[in-house]
């Protein structure tokens, strides 16, 4: 099963209207590549679930201002106003959920949960039109999993096997959205043989990984 | 006083709220000074967010690794002990009681220990962040903000902006004085020499009381 494979091969598992996940924090650890392929082929109406809509030219930020996105599951839009001002005039849809939560969410469709149970947001504008349950006299928001069609991951070196290893803070959602996606496609900075990664320190094994493209801004 | 003199009399003091061997949250702004201001006698450990414990200062110009930065998107060093971890790990490290101490700025804060720093209905959405597990989570939460925004009154007997958490606050750092949560409300417990608790009261919507044992500040 050869996972190698070009931009283009990649880009085309993505239609219109699907759920995408990609991977970042203002934009480290996003996979620029597939952004900038997007963004040439004008895939639009997705959603689009992350931990933040980066810079206006920077990271997933660009889909949104490229008119991209109909719907964004996110924790924060701050550092880019185009989000703010597509949601205010009503063009896009922007669920707002703590970040905590949104990573829970994500590891818990990866790992076949129901979805979690969390302290986080009670008394909040979070809970609205959620289940509130008494767990040991303490009260959680029911939050439900997040899954998606396609996770757009970066890693720093992929074998070609598809195990990966992430680098530094570049790795924050990389490995959960690495779990809980059906078509997940990476971005390795570095692409070796199978055997030339340490097993004691691969951060995804390989059978989360459909398809490795070679890229990223050290490739 | 001057804003640099306001910021830096708000990041000493609350320096001083922390001990030997505890892993702290410092929030972007304000709250990120703190670490200028921690006594050298004590080994305190910061955590970014975005995946690390071990944070260090901003890198030299040239230095910058562009997968390193902070939870604000800067490029950062680390120390020799740092240690890396995704997001889940991040927030478990929060939301599950191993976090010492968390410092956050807030737009209005008030005498039940609400807090509201996530948004301004209309006008400024950033969204949350990780501003809601953090408050949740952490074992002690720092308000550090100035006691004022141009004027207004940020401290409240009941916030009206839409909540980060309900009652999380435990202390208020202001350059003007030092309030406890408490069950009775709000206890000034130390003050800044340079105010009068009336000066101080004139700002403060929320009745301040005035614990017997007020201390200066610094």
């Amino acid at each position: 099963m050869n996972k190698i494979s070009t931009v283009d091969q990649a880009i085309a598992k993505i239609e219109d209207g699907m759920v995408v996940m990609i991977a970042g924090f203002l934009g480290c650890g996003t996979p620029e590549t597939f952004i900038d392929a997007l963004i040439e082929k004008g895939t639009k109406d997705l959603t689009i679930i992350c931990n933040d809509t980066a810079f206006p030219d920077k990271g997933i930020g660009r889909l949104i201002v490229n008119k991209q996105v109909k719907k964004v599951i996110t924790s924060h839009i701050g550092t880019n106003p185009e989000t703010g001002r597509q949601m205010n005039e009503g063009e896009m849809e922007v669920v707002l959920t703590p970040q905590g939560t949104i990573a829970e969410q994500v590891r818990a469709a990866g790992a076949g949960l129901g979805g979690v149970i969390t302290p986080t947001g009670l008394g909040t504008v979070v809970e609205e039109g959620k289940q509130i349950i008494e767990v040991k006299g303490r009260k959680y928001l029911v939050e439900e999993p997040l899954h998606a069609d396609i996770a757009l991951i970066h890693a720093e070196k992929a074998d070609t096997k598809g195990n990966l290893v992430y680098e530094y803070s570049a790795t924050n959602f990389n490995p959960l959205m690495a779990m809980a996606a059906d078509t997940v496609i990476v971005e390795a900075e570095h692409i070796v043989e199978v055997g030339d990664l340490d097993p004691n320190f691969i951060h995804t094994p390989h059978i989360f990984v459909n398809m490795i493209v070679k890229g990223g801004h050290n490739g | 006083m001057d804003k640099h003199e306001i910021r830096r009399v708000i990041a000493t003091r609350v320096a001083k709220e922390f001990r030997d061997g505890d892993l702290v949250n410092l929030g972007i702004g304000l709250p990120t000074l703190v670490a200028n201001y921690v006594p050298s006698d004590i080994d305190v450990t910061f955590q970014s967010e975005n995946g690390f414990i071990g944070m260090g200062s901003a890198p030299e110009a040239g230095e910058e690794n562009k997968n390193l930065t902070n939870a604000g998107g800067q490029p950062v060093t680390i120390l020799k002990s740092a240690a890396f971890f995704d997001s889940a790990m991040s927030f478990a490290i929060i939301r599950g009681g191993h976090l010492d101490c968390t410092v956050l700025g807030a737009l209005q804060v008030d005498s039940k220990g609400n807090l509201a720093n996530w948004m301004i209905p209309g006008k400024k959405v950033p969204g949350m962040g990780g501003a809601m597990d953090l408050v949740t989570g952490a074992k002690k939460v720092v308000v550090a903000m100035e006691h004022t925004a141009r004027g207004a009154v940020k401290i409240l007997t009941e916030c009206n902006l839409p909540l980060t958490a309900v009652g999380v606050v435990d202390l208020i750092v202001t350059e003007m004085g030092v309030m406890k949560v408490t069950d009775k409300g709000l206890v000034l417990i130390e003050y800044n020499p340079q105010f009068t608790i009336d000066e101080i009261q004139a700002v403060t919507e929320a009745k301040l009381i005035v614990d017997e044992n007020l201390k200066e500040m610094l």
